[in-house]
């Protein structure tokens, strides 16, 4: 599943940050501010209008990703939910 | 210790509480300018430690990485490694961390530290991780670390007593340069979850407070209600202190002028005094209250967290258009003045994106066209009602300013289709805590301001306005001249000249002739149409009503009335553009596609209000 299809204030777990081209800056930001594998993650909110950017909590941050931006993070569900 | 400066070089992610440090280290001691060739803000301050040593600082811009490629995190690495030309290498690196958002921030701290230089690490905010009931084993984190770790409290004198009795004793040893590559870094964050889980103790990952806040600002419905509520907010404190402070400021300087004319024999210099000098300074510094009472609550909704919350409400509405959730409060700063709404594109970290708000910024209709309008509208718009309710004049402001919106939206549009670079831009915007804006922060940030624009842009203003009014003076009449100064003098020859490229859009000469003072400040339009018509002062704008609707047809008032919605105008804001790109070229863009667009609008609306006529 991808980040972006994250039902609203469902959890989940990072398993990997896909390029979506080669040399995806936007990628490596985002292993950069945390996206890394096994890292828990939550939906918090989404923005009013598209649904779009989302709002997402990793460890004690929260980051405004866009839609394309949030594709590129797949996530599984986490264990014992 | 000996005496002798050290410097110390800052660091941190953004929303650290970096800056609140530097400013409670330094107070007002504090020298803001620019790197050379960019527009990244380069703050130094010093302050002479309890052993008599002079430290100097210097605050970086905050960065979550020196990975990317954006202009601010390039300088950081550079001067932090010692490879910034005419930037001496850091005796010190303070490195700034949020103690209740270590997850994110020791990453940070870690990567700094590999840099191979003498590093102490300040986990500020402790308060607040006190209060979330946070507990960090700050001896063992330090040990694990291999630097010395200090609790601060940037808000509070007492909270950076013992950072101060750190960084004036001795420099720590530095850790050994590391390299960075994409395996080591991977290896950072697998070094903080280590870290964490043997020093931090967190009963919660967030603060209450702030999701509960979040539920209602960030609520589809709620959250653009209270946006809504806010920016009107905003707009009626311009308003109402903000206007009439400029008015009183233009006031004061035209009464001074007075003064001082009284003691001096009439002539050219006396003009020069009143009209150009006083006049000007009236005109410069009338821009002051505005762009303070703006940047107040800019900086207020700033530091209490709420601006990057705007931005996530109406990102996608702007990414539409071509800009981002960023643009949107200096584009709404830019209908009291697009001058403090282009220096308040600094909070878009984009370049890409900051300069995309920067050019379609002076195209929402500021409050020096008003004056205009009002003129021409009162002038040629007969006061009939439309559908029953509404007033004809005020639907034809309302298409003004809505011509405005409209406007910026379809620049933004074609902008984002023709520019080069139409690579994919990041959100990746971090919604920090709310917290209570601290007056001593928003006082420094006032004044940053204040004097960023008095210093940088007080003489080019008022250079120009000089020379407007050189050219409107001279040559003086002949003898036995019988109309009015001005149509003699530079501007008028200029005048009659510009009518040959504004006769398609219906201007005759004197209309030409205005806009040329229009493009020191766009209501002086008006003073130079009551000249030219030569009605007195005493008649008032009626008077002037009169003689312009005796003078020129409807269709070339709409076409001027279009002519001021879009038109390059007004030289301070291409002189705030070219402080804030630091580019000649973007001004000259800037001015090419509203003349451009200006034009292409009034020659329309004057073709066929003329046919329909």
């Amino acid at each position: 599943m991808r980040l972006s299809e994250l039902p609203k204030g469902a959890s989940a777990v990072v398993e990997r940050v896909e390029d979506a081209h080669a040399d995806d800056a936007i990628a490596q930001r985002l292993r950069d501010l945390g996206f890394v594998a096994g890292e828990p993650v939550r939906l918090v909110a989404r923005g009013p209008l598209g649904a779009d950017p989302l709002l997402i909590q990793i460890g004690s941050t929260r980051f405004a990703l866009r839609r394309a931006e949030a594709a590129r993070v797949r996530v599984r569900a986490p264990e014992a939910a | 210790m000996s005496a002798g400066t050290l410097r110390i070089a800052l660091v941190g992610n953004p929303n650290c509480g970096k800056t609140a440090l530097f400013n409670q280290l330094t107070g007002g001691r504090q020298k803001v300018a620019n790197y050379a060739g960019v527009t990244v803000e380069r703050k130094e301050g010093r302050f002479t430690a309890p052993s008599g040593r002079v430290l100097q600082l210097l605050d970086l811009p905050g960065t979550y990485s020196f990975d990317a490629a954006s202009p601010d995190e390039r300088i950081t690495r550079d001067v932090l490694e010692g490879n910034y030309p005419g930037e001496a290498p850091p005796d010190l690196i303070v490195c700034v961390a949020d103690a209740t958002n270590l997850r994110l921030h020791l990453r940070f701290v870690l990567e700094v530290q590999r840099l191979g230089r003498p590093v102490v690490l300040a986990l500020n905010m402790m308060d607040a991780a006190r209060r979330r009931g946070i507990a960090i084993d700050v001896p063992e984190l330090s040990r694990r670390l291999g630097l010395p770790v200090v609790e601060t409290v940037a808000v509070r004198r007492e909270g950076v007593r013992s950072l101060v009795a750190q960084v004036d004793g001795e420099i720590p040893v530095a850790a050994p340069a590391q390299p960075d590559d994409a395996a080591a870094r991977a290896d950072l964050h697998a070094q903080v979850r280590e870290l964490l889980a043997a020093t931090v103790r967190m009963p919660r990952a967030t603060d209450a407070r702030d999701d509960a806040l979040d539920r209602w600002a960030l609520h589809p419905v709620c959250g653009l209600a209270i946006l809504a509520a806010v920016m009107f907010l905003v707009f009626q404190a311009v308003y109402s202190v903000g206007k009439p402070m400029t008015d009183a400021i233009a006031d004061g300087f035209d009464w001074l002028g007075a003064q001082v004319a009284a003691w001096m024999p009439a002539g050219p210099l006396q003009s020069l005094v009143t009209d150009g000098i006083f006049g000007g300074l009236g005109t410069v510094l009338g821009f002051l209250p505005e762009i303070l009472v703006l940047f107040f609550f800019i900086l207020v909704l700033e530091e209490s967290g709420y601006l990057p919350r705007a931005a996530f409400l109406l990102d996608r509405l702007m990414v539409a258009v071509g800009l981002t959730g960023r643009s949107f409060i200096p584009l709404l700063s830019s209908f009291a003045c697009a001058i403090p709404g282009i220096m308040g594109t600094r909070s878009i970290t984009d370049p890409r994106d900051r300069l995309a708000t920067i050019l379609v910024a002076p195209l929402m209709t500021c409050s020096a066209r008003l004056p205009v309008y009002a003129l021409l509208i009162g002038a040629f718009i007969p006061t009939r009602r439309v559908l029953g309710v509404f007033n004809l004049q005020g639907v034809v402001l309302f298409a003004l300013y809505a011509a405005g919106i409209l406007g910026a939206m379809a620049v933004g549009f074609v902008m984002k289709r023709i520019r080069r670079d139409r690579s994919e831009h990041a959100l990746l915007m971090e919604l920090p805590s709310y917290r209570l804006p601290k007056p001593r922060d928003v006082a420094i940030g006032l004044w940053e301001r204040g004097m960023v624009f008095l210093k940088r842009l007080t003489g080019v203003i008022l250079a120009l306005t000089v020379l407007m009014w050189f050219i409107s003076t001279f040559p003086s009449p002949p003898a036995g001249a019988s109309g009015p100064a001005i149509e003699y003098s530079i501007a008028g020859y200029m005048g009659r000249a510009l009518q040959h490229i504004f006769a398609p859009l219906g201007f005759n000469w004197q209309i030409s002739l205005s806009l040329i003072p229009a493009f020191a400040a766009r209501e002086t339009a008006v003073a130079a149409l009551a000249t030219v018509y030569a009605v007195g002062g005493d008649a008032g704008a009626g008077g002037l009503s009169h003689a312009l609707a005796a003078n020129f047809p409807l269709a070339s008032a709409l076409s001027l009335l279009v002519w001021f919605a879009f038109a390059p105008q007004c030289m301070s804001t291409l002189a705030v553009i070219r402080r804030e790109t630091a580019s000649w070229r973007n001004v000259a863009i800037s001015f090419g596609y509203m003349f451009a667009l200006a034009y292409a609008a009034s020659f329309v609306t004057y073709q066929i209000a003329w046919r329909l006529a």
